[in-house]
């Protein structure tokens, strides 16, 4: 018995200095040395990674985060020195104010001049003034998820939210600046806005609307409507075609008073130590097959206009939801970084609404 | 009336207890992604979870940190309880407040002191500071589940072993470890479970591309969990409950 047990200790140990040895092995280079990427968790269709490895020759080192404030300060205190990330739009213009990224040179990434639509460079500009930071990799809208079997006139406002009829059948985004973003839009303010009162009259409306809502819900929203538990609920575009398959009775709208577009943007990062293994990485991610195969893996739509010339299904080529026209749509915008004071005014007075 | 009071009692606490487990397993047999909506039965993400690379060497690397570093604190927790247990009155119960503090200090500053420790040493985020990590908020808890098994430790049992011939190390090993054995073994249990589940300390000292159940887990909130996590979960549960089945059912058997 004891032998058997100290055998078995041995093959353990044996595994794990395996385990330690090739987790070195993954920080040995390549052919053509190493890239390190740091990406949203699921964002990428990991073949296209495989494939890259090998017509390069260029290891991935591939590392995942769940939200932009996680990723900031893993960033920021350089125990990895990452080269590539997706940030977010306003997390980006945090990081070019705190001198956290590298110009982008264009011409080692002709793909992106060529196959990414001049509308998501037009929009980056709220929060990358001159296009010299980001280039985009994913986006969406922000709008108004609905279930027609359980409302009495088609929704196309965010004043419906505050509806009365709808009582206990709303759900919110629980997040600051989401939830802040539906309430300015709905008075005609920007969502960006650091006016005192425009920021109170903000809150009055979220006080107001509060009694109204069922629940104020983060990823639960998906499940939430298919199961049609609630009639309305504030939902991110890329979740929408996802429940629209399952329960087709729900549909989605942009808010007539405009509404938040996000755009998830590649930066290469200031201390990269693979810079031009970087550039070839994101030549290679705006490359139409390869962006293709992304979009077909995460789902949410693509800026990337080669790419959406390739998806077969018209369904999905021209589905509104996807690719909806924003020239249509007046007044939207995309979040921009508005400073540790800015932060610190928003998340008090959301405070005072969540504890009203 | 009491006893049904009491049962009834008893079955409310089993229900909260193991309803959300219950809950999990059957939605890893379900064949639509979504829990709002029954796709009828599949073994779909079971078959998925065998074949998803990741997943398995995340929970390949779990099992091994979570068997070294309780294994690492075991030996370092016990040694210290020895002579903790020899120490003076006052520095004694100096030297368990200090050992208590990690324990009750945030786990979040735990990590970030952690995080910048390695840093300032110049280290290489990967495996190995995960393990220092675990095998630190592990020793704690050895210690606390060892040091009362050492203050019932009887010392004239050592003491005749020198008396009748024996080294020092033969009436250690003869005389003081089996008498602490079950504390050891629940303070190895108690440090692998801790370092099983840890989540926040893991995140502030892993190195790119290592990821553990819980931190890749995590990363999948933006998108949705898969189900094939579900699937996982309710291996490891079952597992576990078979395992504590077979420990419970062996002393019947010896009886009779």
């Amino acid at each position: 018995m004891k032998k058997r047990t100290s055998s078995s200790v041995c093959i353990l140990l044996l595994l794990f200095m395996a385990e330690i040895l090739t987790g070195c092995g993954s920080s040995t280079t390549g052919v053509n040395g190493q890239v390190i990427v740091y990406n949203w968790g699921e964002y990428v269709d990991p073949e296209t990674l495989d494939m890259f490895e090998e017509e390069t020759g260029i290891k991935v080192i591939y590392d995942e985060f769940e939200t932009n404030e996680s990723m900031y300060p893993k960033v920021e205190s350089g125990a990895v020195a990452y080269d590539i990330a997706c940030p977010s739009d306003y997390m980006i213009s945090r990081m070019i104010q705190n001198d956290m990224l590298s110009e982008i040179n264009y011409d080692n990434i002709p793909n992106a001049k060529t196959n990414i639509g001049a509308q998501y460079y037009e929009q980056s500009k709220g929060f990358d003034p001159e296009n010299k930071y980001s280039i985009p990799y994913c986006w969406g809208t922000v709008g108004i998820l609905y279930n027609r079997t359980m409302v009495d006139e088609p929704i196309t406002s965010w004043a419906q939210l505050w509806d009365e009829k709808y009582a206990d059948n709303i759900l919110m985004q629980d997040s600051v600046r989401d939830a802040f973003m539906v309430a300015e839009k709905l008075n005609g303010f920007s969502m960006n806005t650091l006016d005192t009162d425009e920021l109170h009259t903000a809150m009055k409306s979220l006080i107001e609307q509060k009694p109204l809502v069922q629940a104020y819900v983060v990823d639960q929203v998906r499940d939430k409507m298919i199961g049609e538990e609630a009639a309305i609920g504030v939902i991110y575009s890329g979740e929408a075609i996802y429940t629209q398959q399952e329960n087709p009775n729900l549909v989605y709208v942009i808010p007539e008073e405009g509404t938040n577009v996000w755009i998830d943007s590649w930066v290469i990062l200031k201390n990269a130590p693979n810079k031009e293994n970087a550039e070839k990485f994101i030549n290679f991610m705006c490359r139409s097959d390869i962006a293709l195969m992304n979009f077909e893996y995460i789902t949410y739509s693509t800026p990337n206009t080669a790419a959406r010339e390739l998806i077969e299904d018209d369904a999905i080529r021209n589905s509104e939801i996807a690719f909806p026209d924003l020239s249509k749509y007046d007044h939207l915008e995309t979040f921009v970084y508005l400073g540790e004071d800015g932060d610190a005014l928003y998340n008090e007075l959301w405070k005072e609404v969540k504890a009203y | 009336m009491k006893t049904a009071a009491k049962k009834i009692y008893i079955a409310f606490i089993i229900l909260f207890l193991y309803a959300p487990i219950g809950t999990l397993m059957v939605l890893s047999f379900n064949a639509s992604k979504t829990r709002a909506k029954w796709g009828g039965f599949t073994l779909k993400w079971y078959i998925d979870l065998f074949h998803n690379e990741e997943i398995l060497r995340a929970l390949l690397n779990t099992l091994l940190i979570a068997f070294f570093s309780a294994l690492a604190a075991t030996i370092i927790g016990t040694i210290a309880s020895v002579a903790m247990n020899g120490m003076k009155r006052r520095t004694k119960s100096i030297m368990m407040g200090i050992t208590n503090i990690p324990m009750l200090n945030a786990e979040i500053v735990t990590g970030i002191s952690l995080m910048l420790l390695y840093i300032s040493f110049g280290m290489k985020f990967g495996i190995g500071t995960i393990l220092l990590s675990h095998i630190t908020f592990n020793i704690p808890y050895v210690i606390l589940s060892v040091m009362p098994r050492m203050k019932q430790f009887n010392p004239s049992t050592y003491e005749a072993a020198l008396d009748l011939g024996a080294s020092h190390t033969t009436a250690f090993f003869k005389i003081v470890l089996p008498d602490l054995f079950p504390g050891i073994l629940s303070g190895f249990l108690m440090a692998f479970t801790m370092s099983l589940d840890d989540f926040i300390i893991t995140h502030f000292t892993k190195g790119v591309g290592v990821d553990t159940l819980s931190t890749k887990i995590y990363t999948e909130v933006k998108k949705g969990i898969k189900p094939e996590m579900y699937a996982l979960s309710t291996l490891i549960f079952v597992t576990v409950l078979i395992l504590l089945i077979l420990v419970n059912r062996s002393p019947d058997k010896k009886k009779s």
